[in-house]
């Protein structure tokens, strides 16, 4: 079995904005997102010597940031007093013993399965964003992720627009092919 | 005629809104006879409506760079 080693060099660049989608799936905040990131990559630092190397560096980062996910969710119920709980009981006796039944989730919703869904899409793109090189990567970010005009782009990073273009199309080649073989088929 | 490369190059413009009237025209004329770039052109929409489905964000260049310097003051 492989022995996995830290970098913790490289956790920014390779996995801040993975982390940051998952974070941002749970919490539905910006802010608190990036937050729980930062504080993962810190809890991650002062943990780095009960690392074995079993685990991925990934799946070991990861595993930080859904204990410091709960931790944040009791942080804000213990400030609160304690977690609500909101049910709607029916007076009717037509409906006793139906409440339980009620806050099952429905089968036939999509919309949760699709979120979920998308959200792991989001950290297969994000994953293979990474994989990228370097350049290619922050022109792909910027111009597709951030929105930002070609010629903020080529000002910033001092190149021209057709370099702008011809790493887009290497960048969007590749998380193509990434993409086929970690989440088409996988 | 358009060569595939500038063919490409213009496919990847059109995801972003960013291709001229007489580059789409030229595209389109290219996509015609041209089984590889129609595949590409595909493969490029998908990337396209895949990205705006994952609602992608994230850190900016800055923000990384001020979550790596505290990491290096951590170290």
């Amino acid at each position: 079995m492989d022995v996995h080693q830290l970098d913790p060099d490289k956790w920014v660049d390779e996995y801040a904005d993975y982390l940051y989608h998952y974070a941002a799936g749970r919490v539905n905040d910006d802010t608190i997102a990036k937050d729980l990131v930062q504080e993962t990559f810190l809890a991650g630092l002062k943990s780095a010597k009960n690392y074995k190397g079993t685990a991925s560096e990934r799946t070991w980062l990861i595993a930080i940031l859904k204990r410091k996910v709960v931790d944040y969710y009791r942080k804000i119920n213990s400030r609160k007093g304690s977690a609500e709980v909101r049910m709607t009981y029916q007076d009717s006796t037509d409906f006793e013993g139906d409440w339980l039944e009620e806050q099952v989730a429905d089968p036939e919703s999509l919309r949760e399965n699709s979120e979920v869904e998308n959200e792991e899409l989001g950290m297969a793109i994000q994953d293979c964003i990474s994989k990228l090189p370097e350049k290619q990567s922050v022109v792909f970010t910027m111009k597709t992720i951030k929105g930002i005009s070609t010629e903020e782009i080529c000002k910033e990073l001092g190149i021209n627009a057709s370099n702008l273009w011809v790493l887009i199309h290497r960048a969007r080649t590749a998380l193509m092919q990434c993409l086929n073989e970690n989440w088409f088929n996988k | 005629m358009i060569t595939c490369e500038q063919a490409s190059i213009i496919c990847d413009k059109v995801q972003y809104g960013e291709a001229s009237l007489w580059e789409r025209v030229q595209l389109w004329y290219h996509l015609i006879g041209c089984r590889n770039c129609s595949q590409y052109s595909i493969k490029n929409e998908k990337l396209t409506t895949l990205c705006q489905l994952a609602k992608l964000n994230g850190f900016s260049r800055l923000e990384k760079q001020e979550l790596k310097q505290q990491l290096k003051k951590s170290i």
